[in-house]
């Protein structure tokens, strides 16, 4: 146990260390960064629980995204209910809808592709649904007033977003770090690895699957809640377009999947590299998008473990080259 | 005495297929049963209804004492009815030593660093890679790694399915081998075979499986004494 007991040291150093950013600084820049890039890591985590540690490719978790965004404004503005309540409506909503399409995918058995295109097309769906109907404020979107106040979760500056994220992180990264040494986290990477294996030492594929889906949507909900908090605006294509699916899952896969600090690292280099291309290129739209596929790649040809798994395909190279000198 | 493992007219198949026609097979305690028949006749069929991953249609599966005919697969796993399931199953981005663990999660949990230094008796070369991702190794090794799987889990009966398939002849011979050494070591193994030579010489019994139920049970010797069920069966 003694690597768990590092890793958790790890988690707390991290979470310090960030912790001590806002009282070193009051820029915005570098304040704004840090909360969008611990934001993406928010829901590269998440969907690292059902894609990395399950093997169920997900491409469409702004299903659970936009689920708890729209839970988090609705319970605000129509049920007239403290934020803090809303998040914790959030996170149970979005994790209750992932229990719904888990338990109709994993039924009947969809994995792979298959899987990963009835997620998407769920994702659509919802789009759709949020567009046509009229509690979601259709196209035109919901607005959260500005109420600057701890008891409504809005903070005057960054500095309170960047805690509140950071908290949604640390709770991930503890999630992860059991799912690592947990009985339910063997019996998920067994599944992942193989069904029939799976079953054969008495693990029930689909419960477990569905846990883990569960688990998956709820942390994606708490992102979507507080995107709503920050941005205080949210439309059917913020909530359940594909972009969101695509940040989630890039950042996990870049940064090494079914690990415990891939997908911070991931959310973290993509974060810069936006940034600098932004810088680069100025505000050319869609620029993001085409270094997140060109990285996507570069990654999956020559990193197949990604960022984290950098050091044991550095030996592995090393390894079968000294094993042809040899 | 009653056996260790009694099937009775089980009957099963898929959607409305059926291919287990009524299968009467039995296992005593501490004696290896090879199953053999060829490709499509139902063996695999039958491993995966009695342990409960399909159900049974039609009959009853008694384990131990125990009805089982209905049971779900942890339930069977947990009475001690314990498949290495065909093809080297393993989790290939799990190490082997999280590999054998998991066996025993589900049964044996509490004497699982026994049973680890057991199963590394058997398979020292396990022992050199404990660290090692089970997809990394050889064919054979991966094998050897779900028998020791299925071992942690301190089988009561132990039914391998095929652990010869894609083999070399060295290693099959070498599998054999470990067979054997279970087999001494008082363990009821049911082997699920097309390697018909070789499971002959180290079974107790064996059954020949023809179009979903049972064609021939008896001694090898019997198996291999007449003509008749050597050509039409065994193809030797």
């Amino acid at each position: 146990m003694t690597s768990g007991g590092k890793e958790l040291a790890g988690i707390f150093l991290f979470v310090a260390l960030v912790a001590g950013i806002p009282l070193a600084t009051d820029s915005g820049v570098i304040l704004n960064f840090v909360m969008m890039a611990l934001y993406a890591a928010l829901l590269a985590q998440a969907w690292n629980i059902l894609g990395g540690f399950g093997g169920q490719f997900s491409f469409g978790h702004a299903l659970f995204f936009g689920t708890g965004a729209y839970i988090q404004a609705i319970a605000q503005l129509q049920g007239g209910l403290n934020a803090w309540l809303a998040l914790f409506m959030a996170v149970a909503g979005s994790a209750g809808v992932g229990a719904l399409v888990g338990a109709l995918s994993f039924r009947y058995g969809l994995k792979g592709s298959y899987f990963a295109l009835v997620t998407l097309a769920f994702a659509e769906v919802f789009r759709i649904l949020a567009l046509s109907v009229p509690f979601t404020g259709a196209g035109v979107g919901l607005m959260l007033p500005l109420h600057e106040s701890f008891a409504n979760m809005q903070f005057g500056s960054r500095k309170g977003y960047v805690y509140l994220v950071l908290a949604f992180v640390a709770a991930a990264l503890l999630l992860t770090w059991w799912l690592k040494h947990s009985r339910f986290g063997a019996y998920l990477q067994a599944v992942r690895d193989n069904e029939d294996a799976a079953r054969a030492i008495g693990v029930n594929p689909f419960g477990v699957k569905l846990g883990a889906i569960v688990l998956s949507g709820g942390l994606m909900g708490a992102g979507g809640a507080f995107y709503v908090q920050v941005f205080q605006y949210i439309d059917p294509g913020i909530a359940y377009g594909p972009g969101t699916s695509v940040e989630a899952l890039v950042a996990a896969i870049v940064g090494g999947m079914g690990t415990l600090w891939g997908p911070v690292l991931g959310a973290l280099v993509l974060h810069v590299l936006a940034d600098l291309t932004r810088n680069l290129f100025g505000q050319l739209p869609g620029i993001n998008m085409v270094i997140y596929g060109m990285v996507l790649v570069l990654i999956v040809m020559f990193l197949p473990r990604g960022i984290a798994g950098l050091g044991a395909t550095a030996k592995s190279l090393w390894k079968k080259s000294g094993g042809r000198r040899g | 005495m009653s056996a260790l493992l009694e099937i009775r007219g089980l009957r099963g198949g898929y959607g409305q297929v059926e291919v287990l026609r009524g299968v009467d097979l039995t296992v005593q305690a501490g004696e290896t049963v090879a199953l053999l028949g060829s490709n499509g006749a139902g063996k695999s069929t039958l491993n995966n209804v009695v342990c409960g991953i399909y159900p049974a249609w039609a009959g009853t599966v008694h384990f131990d004492g125990k009805d089982l005919s209905r049971a779900h697969y942890r339930e069977v796993v947990k009475a001690g009815l314990i498949q290495v399931p065909e093809g080297r199953k393993v989790f290939p981005n799990l190490t082997v030593l999280e590999n054998l663990e998991l066996g025993s999660f589900t049964r044996a949990r509490e004497r699982r660093a026994a049973n680890l230094d057991k199963v590394f008796a058997i398979f020292p070369r396990l022992k050199e890679r404990l660290a090692q991702l089970a997809g990394t190794m050889s064919g054979g090794e991966q094998q050897m790694l779900a028998i020791g799987r299925g071992l942690m889990a301190e089988p009561r009966l132990l039914i391998l399915d095929e652990p010869s398939l894609g083999l070399s002849p060295l290693l099959v011979d070498e599998m054999f081998g470990l067979i054997r050494q279970l087999r001494e070591g008082g363990l009821a193994v049911l082997l699920v075979e097309q390697n018909v030579g070789q499971s002959l010489e180290i079974a107790d019994r064996a059954y020949v499986m023809e179009n979903g139920a049972i064609r021939f049970s008896g001694t090898p010797d019997e198996l291999l004494g007449s003509d008749e069920l050597r050509r039409a069966y065994l193809g030797l």
